[in-house]
């Protein structure tokens, strides 16, 4: 094997050029590359957002109309689950972080890792083209048979999604891979870091569920070109299959969405608790019980669509079940934080309320997850809250408490804690006053992506739109706060937070080309810090 | 016949050895392999449903397929499965020159897969049975025909399409063979392109009665 000079260098400086970067196959540069867009879209979709609930501002026309409110919301709703929230951690975290934390040079497949990376990059143009092509406004769900209707923005829109699918699998098998050949010596299974458990969990939904969305796609393309009559019942096909094929993918896709924030969350308590985490071996096995369960249980979002009696109950029944390993989790989480050293760093803060906001979006899921409750809430407000509980207020907080965490890491720079920690908490005060009224407003049963709604309902939008500005404040002030700290010199410590995962403990801040100067050996289990005073 | 010109293949920076690297890209097929399956799946089931929402369709145009060229092709595919088995296995003896044979005949039997498909989707045209707006079947009672040739079109055009990327993979490792050594514990490259074979087999088994057969 031939070791070359700059292998010891730290990875930002083996190479300069953009062309360094468009063809690198290193790890930590695919993660910063798939970081960056992340947060380009997460702010497009933001901005989608806010335009549309300072439309809300009132029950009638203000500033946009009808066609513009329903592609606006369709963007949105795109943007971030596609774009954003689905390959958002594993993406850029995942990649940066999995070979490090399991001491492994790279990821199995570096080509691959890249070929995913713009596989991406490609889904993104073509929503754009959609952008372009005129008012993509099926929602995200591109329900048949209207999606159908041969509408070229929302035909770009199929083929983007089915491209970002293929991305997602590409990098699932990649950590799949990684996770089973890759690991150090001494890492075995139940050494590894839970941040890994939750993304070996979710690469595994993602290599067995994102091709029936795939498969999904390709037939609504074939559908809106040549009319085959599968999914449109003016030609004697079924929408309800569409349905069922669709959430087939969508209801695991949540738990794409979440699991990765899990294992985020169980990285954060630990580390600034100084404690081993409770019930390690629990939370392993609840992301991997998420999984199974999370594969049955998708017929809760079709209990009006005219299913049949028998497959309600048993959807909601088995729905009942994803419960358990939730609570699983946050129970255990709670306990570690009970009698820890907790330090309330920026990370720590993001920490704490992923845990108030999923007890939120866990419960509210149960609710509805009740046949009779359900049909009073379906398609209300209620279901947008719960499901922004869920993927803003848990994974997208998760995100950003691990970009705090791993920032030092990734850049070698320390940001302002001062300012960091106002950020997170405007942050917090921002997203629940935003989606706290909207649990409200749905239990009085105000729908969804309406337009116009009743003047009752005025109050609890105006408080959801004055949160979404105190939420972009918070956003924006977190995100220069970061961006402020690379101006200056190279500052971090190799372990800042005193954390006992490899990143932390052998690897270079920031790391070397490929992440050890040597092979590590791993000797003593994530979480275990010394006892204090003991 | 192991030439000398021939080089051993080399292991890539990040991993500790062959061995490593053979049982990653292996489980990496295998887990790909897993994906297309689900996806083929799904595809499957929504032929199954569409059975089920429309038997008589299904009963009228069934006979419109000739069940012999349907039984030609799974013949010509699944003894491809066989040479491309032969091939991995001569692979691992370093006989460098039998498994070009077998990788040759494996295309022959893709590219006969191919002409048979080609004859049928001509006498498809030629009688207008297609998908959707495009069908005008003669003798028909049921409404919905052209959900089925529909479907038909879809699933054997996914699996033909699958068939020329198994072609490709066939093709690349025709080209390595002229460059590097197989040995037994490198060769990866014709394990890969048996393996996806081995998909494209699986799928046709399915397909083949649920089209040709059923109804
Ligand atoms: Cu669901």
């Amino acid at each position: 094997m031939t070791a070359h000079v700059h292998d010891n260098i730290n990875y930002l400086k083996t190479s300069k050029g953009l062309k360094s970067w468009l063809t690198t196959v290193d790890h930590k540069r695919i993660g910063l590359m798939y970081l960056a867009s992340i947060l380009v879209f997460f702010i497009t979709g933001g901005l989608y957002a806010l335009l549309f609930r300072l439309e809300l501002w009132t029950p009638n026309k203000d500033f946009l109309s009808v066609d513009q409110y329903n592609n606006f919301f369709t963007m949105h709703g795109v943007i971030m689950v596609f774009l954003v929230v689905v390959p958002g951690i594993p993406g850029a975290l995942g990649n940066f972080v999995l070979p490090l934390q399991i001491g492994a040079k790279d990821l199995a497949f570096p080509k691959l890792n890249l070929t995913s990376l713009y596989l991406y990059w490609l889904g993104a143009i073509l929503a754009v083209i959609s952008l372009l092509a005129g008012h993509a406004d099926s929602g995200w769900t591109f329900y048949a048979p209207y999606s159908l209707s041969k509408n070229p923005a929302v035909m770009w829109m199929l083929t983007a999604a089915f491209l970002l699918g293929f991305s997602s699998i590409l990098t699932g098998l990649n950590f799949i891979v990684t996770i089973h050949k890759m690991r150090a010596p001494g890492m075995t299974w139940f050494r590894m870091p839970l941040f890994i458990w939750a993304l070996y969990a979710t690469a595994i939904m993602q290599v067995f569920a994102t091709p029936v969305l795939g498969i999904t796609l390709i037939l609504m393309l074939v559908e809106n070109f040549f009319h085959i009559g599968i999914f449109d019942p003016a030609l004697g096909g079924d929408p309800i299959l569409m349905q069922h094929f669709f959430w087939f993918y969508s209801h695991p896709a949540v738990y794409i969405i979440v699991v990765p924030a899990f294992g985020i969350a169980s990285e954060l308590i630990a580390t600034f608790s100084k404690k081993e985490i409770f019930g390690y071996k629990f939370i392993a096995f609840s992301s991997v019980a998420i999984t199974v369960i999370g594969f049955l249980v998708w017929g809760h979002h079709m209990f009006v669509a005219g299913q049949s009696e028998v497959a309600d109950t048993i959807f909601s029944f088995l729905t009942f079940f994803t419960a358990i390993p939730s609570a699983i989790k946050v129970f255990n989480w709670t306990t570690t934080l009970y009698k820890g050293s907790i330090e309330l760093r920026t990370p720590m803060l993001y920490g704490l309320q992923v845990l108030f906001n999923f007890t939120i979006g866990g419960l509210t899921g149960i609710i509805l997850a009740i046949l009779s409750v359900d049909i009073h809430l379906h398609d209300t407000y209620f279901v947008v809250s719960h499901f922004h509980y869920v993927a803003m207020g848990t994974t997208m907080i998760a995100f950003i408490g691990g970009i705090h965490y791993w920032w030092p890491k990734m850049t070698g720079r320390m940001y302002n804690e001062v300012v960091g920690k106002f950020a997170s908490l405007l942050v917090f005060v921002g997203f629940n006053t935003v989606f706290f009224p909207q649990l409200i407003m749905g239990s009085q049963g105000s729908p969804r992506r309406y337009y116009h709604y009743l003047p009752d309902f005025q109050i609890f939008h105006q408080i959801s739109t004055i949160g979404i500005i105190i939420l972009a404040v918070g956003l924006f002030t977190a995100l220069i706060n970061l961006l402020m700290s690379l101006r200056r010199a190279p500052d971090a410590p190799q372990n800042p937070w005193g954390a006992r995962t490899l990143e932390w403990e052998f690897a270079e801040t920031p790391p070397v080309l490929f992440n050890f100067k040597e092979t590590p050996v791993v000797t003593h289990g994530p979480y275990e810090f010394a006892k204090e005073g003991a | 016949m192991a030439s000398t010109t021939l080089q051993e293949h080399e292991v890539a920076h990040h991993f500790d050895d062959l061995e490593q690297e053979f049982e990653s890209q292996k489980f990496g097929m295998w887990l790909f392999m897993a994906s297309e399956i689900m996806m083929f799946g799904a595809l499957l089931v929504g032929g199954l449903f569409l059975l089920y929402l429309h038997p008589d369709a299904f009963a009228e145009s069934r006979p419109h397929l000739d069940w012999r060229l349907g039984a030609l092709n799974t013949f010509f595919l699944l003894t491809g499965g066989f040479t491309m088995a032969r091939a991995a296995g001569f692979a691992q003896q370093r006989e460098q020159g039998k498994v070009r044979t077998n990788l040759i005949l494996s295309l022959l039997l893709a590219c006969g897969f191919l002409v048979v498909k080609t004859i049928e989707y001509k006498a498809k045209f030629h009688h207008g049975l297609l998908p959707g707006h495009a069908f005008h079947g003669e003798g028909f009672t049921s409404l919905h025909a052209h959900i089925f040739f529909g479907y038909y079109f879809v699933a054997t055009g996914l699996h033909a399409l699958h068939v020329l990327i198994g072609m490709g993979l066939m093709i690349w490792c025709l080209k390595v063979s002229k460059r590097v050594q197989f040995t037994r514990d490198y060769y990866t490259p014709v394990e890969f392109a048996g393996m996806y074979w081995a998909l494209v087999d699986l799928v046709w088994v399915f397909l083949f009665p649920l089209l040709y057969l059923v109804g």
